[in-house]
């Protein structure tokens, strides 16, 4: 690579991390207790908890526990019913104001078995974990706080790109890992910048670029309401509006019986946006550890639970569902948690030493950078040319 | 070390940690069981050598 190139990627490196880093920063920061997000819960004793009983316990009625819901508030309208993968006592019914209000209003958690209510949630009922999760989703200004956090991923790509490239012109005469200790903090700081961030690019490469997929999450599934689904449910367009009550038990046994392999992971009401005005639409996940992320929708008819359509999902949510156990790292236990979190700390240092290393050279002309970077045996120059900094900058 | 060093030698250990990494993570997302381990064992090893590195006086 030729000087002039490499000066060019150098200062996209330098630009594309200054606008990201402080926002990085923060989503490195927020992220690290979302990574615990389950056993934290655990700790604090917020987690809704089934109580042990024998397997062969009866289960209890879907719609008696829909009704439930309902009867606790009966001026809104039910969403969805959802089954947790690792909660299978557990059912969850979600309901809004309309059954497509865009917020949720209220969540209920349910025992499978004895449809006791265990657990109310509601979008006000904050907390900590609530606030990282906001900062860290949408810096609580919805879609477009999101689409922005987005767009800082896509200055991050940018910036490991550039990063990787210009880290072999400066690491061209030392051996990998070598850290200056002896020399200058700068000269130190550099070393352990350089060795963490590519040491590790891989990770953060995968974690932003999902994270940046995950941001896409709203529109990527109205593209597939919009298309799919409306393609689906197309013959039903013109009937009269449904009326009367409706059986999600019936749907759902319906939907398990077109899905045998498969269990549900919830199932959007007629009416929400998810659905159409006259069908319940079942998500059915796999049984493999990597179907067990996907869904396959079911469409069926809500007011004679008959199967009207099943299909595999387009492209781009099949590539949304596995992003996100790739962003979450919750997808291989405990340990794999605490490796997320420890990338996760390793990432913050390169983003802080880097911040560090663009303070102290800010006035420095890049060839000086690079010289300096590059002699393993000399003493750093840095001080030496620090005179000479107004013209040079 | 103050010879200039070829790109492989540059590159050698960056592109294999990349690949264990990348593999690590797949591993996990394909098999519960052997596979977790093995993204635990691969996943453990950019780290490791983050903090032998960073760490280890000359």
């Amino acid at each position: 690579m030729n000087a002039q190139a490499l000066k060019i990627w150098y200062l996209v490196h330098k630009w594309t991390s200054l606008i990201c880093t402080v926002l990085l920063l923060m989503l490195c920061i927020t992220g690290l207790p979302l990574i615990f997000w389950h056993e934290i819960d655990h700790l604090l004793g917020d987690e809704v908890e089934p109580a042990v009983m024998p397997a062969s316990a009866q289960r209890a009625s879907l719609d008696a526990i829909v009704a439930d819901a309902k009867a606790r508030r009966p001026t809104h309208a039910v969403q969805f019913v959802s089954h947790d993968a690792e909660e299978p006592d557990l059912w969850s019914v979600g309901l809004g104001k309309t059954a497509d209000a865009e917020e949720l209003a209220v969540f209920y958690t349910y025992d499978a078995r004895t449809a006791e209510l265990l657990d109310t949630w509601t979008p006000d009922d904050g907390g900590f974990m609530q606030v990282m999760y906001r900062l860290h989703t949408d810096l609580f200004a919805g879609l477009p706080g999101t689409l922005f956090l987005g767009f800082m991923g896509v200055v991050l790509i940018a910036s490991l790109i550039s990063g990787a490239v210009v880290y072999g012109p400066f690491m061209r005469k030392l051996a990998f890992g070598t850290v200056r200790h002896e020399k200058s903090a700068r000269l130190r700081w550099l070393d352990l910048h350089n060795l963490l961030g590519i040491a590790t690019i891989s990770w953060v490469l995968v974690v932003g670029a999902t994270g940046v997929v995950n941001t896409l999450a709203i529109p990527i599934f109205g593209y597939w309401q919009a298309t799919e689904l409306a393609d689906m449910t197309a013959p039903y367009r013109d009937r009269p509006p449904l009326s009367g009550p409706v059986s999600v038990e019936r749907a759902l046994k319906a939907a398990q019986a077109a899905e045998p392999g498969r269990e549900l992971s919830w199932i959007s009401y007629p009416g929400n946006d998810s659905a159409s005005p006259h069908h319940f639409v079942a998500f059915m996940r796999g049984n493999t550890p990597l179907t067990s992320k996907l869904v396959k929708p079911v469409l069926i008819d809500a007011r004679t639970a008959a199967l009207n359509d099943q299909r595999t999902m387009p492209w781009y949510v099949t590539a949304l569902l596995v992003s996100q156990p790739l962003h979450f790292g919750d997808y291989g236990g405990l340990p794999l948690k605490v490796l997320w979190g420890l990338l996760d700390l390793i990432a913050i240092v390169v983003l802080g030493s880097g911040l560090y290393l663009w303070w102290v050279k800010r006035n420095v002309a890049f060839e000086t950078v690079l010289n300096t970077a590059q002699c393993s045996d000399m003493d750093d120059v840095m001080p030496r040319v620090s005179g000479r900094q107004g013209s040079e900058a | 070390m103050s010879e200039t060093q070829s790109g492989i030698r540059v590159w050698a250990a960056p592109i294999t940690l990349g690949l264990v990494t990348l593999f690590g993570l797949v591993a996990a997302l394909l098999a519960d069981g052997i596979g977790d381990a093995v993204s635990w064992a691969a996943l453990g090893i950019p780290v490791a050598v983050c903090c032998w590195y960073a760490l280890k006086k000359r």
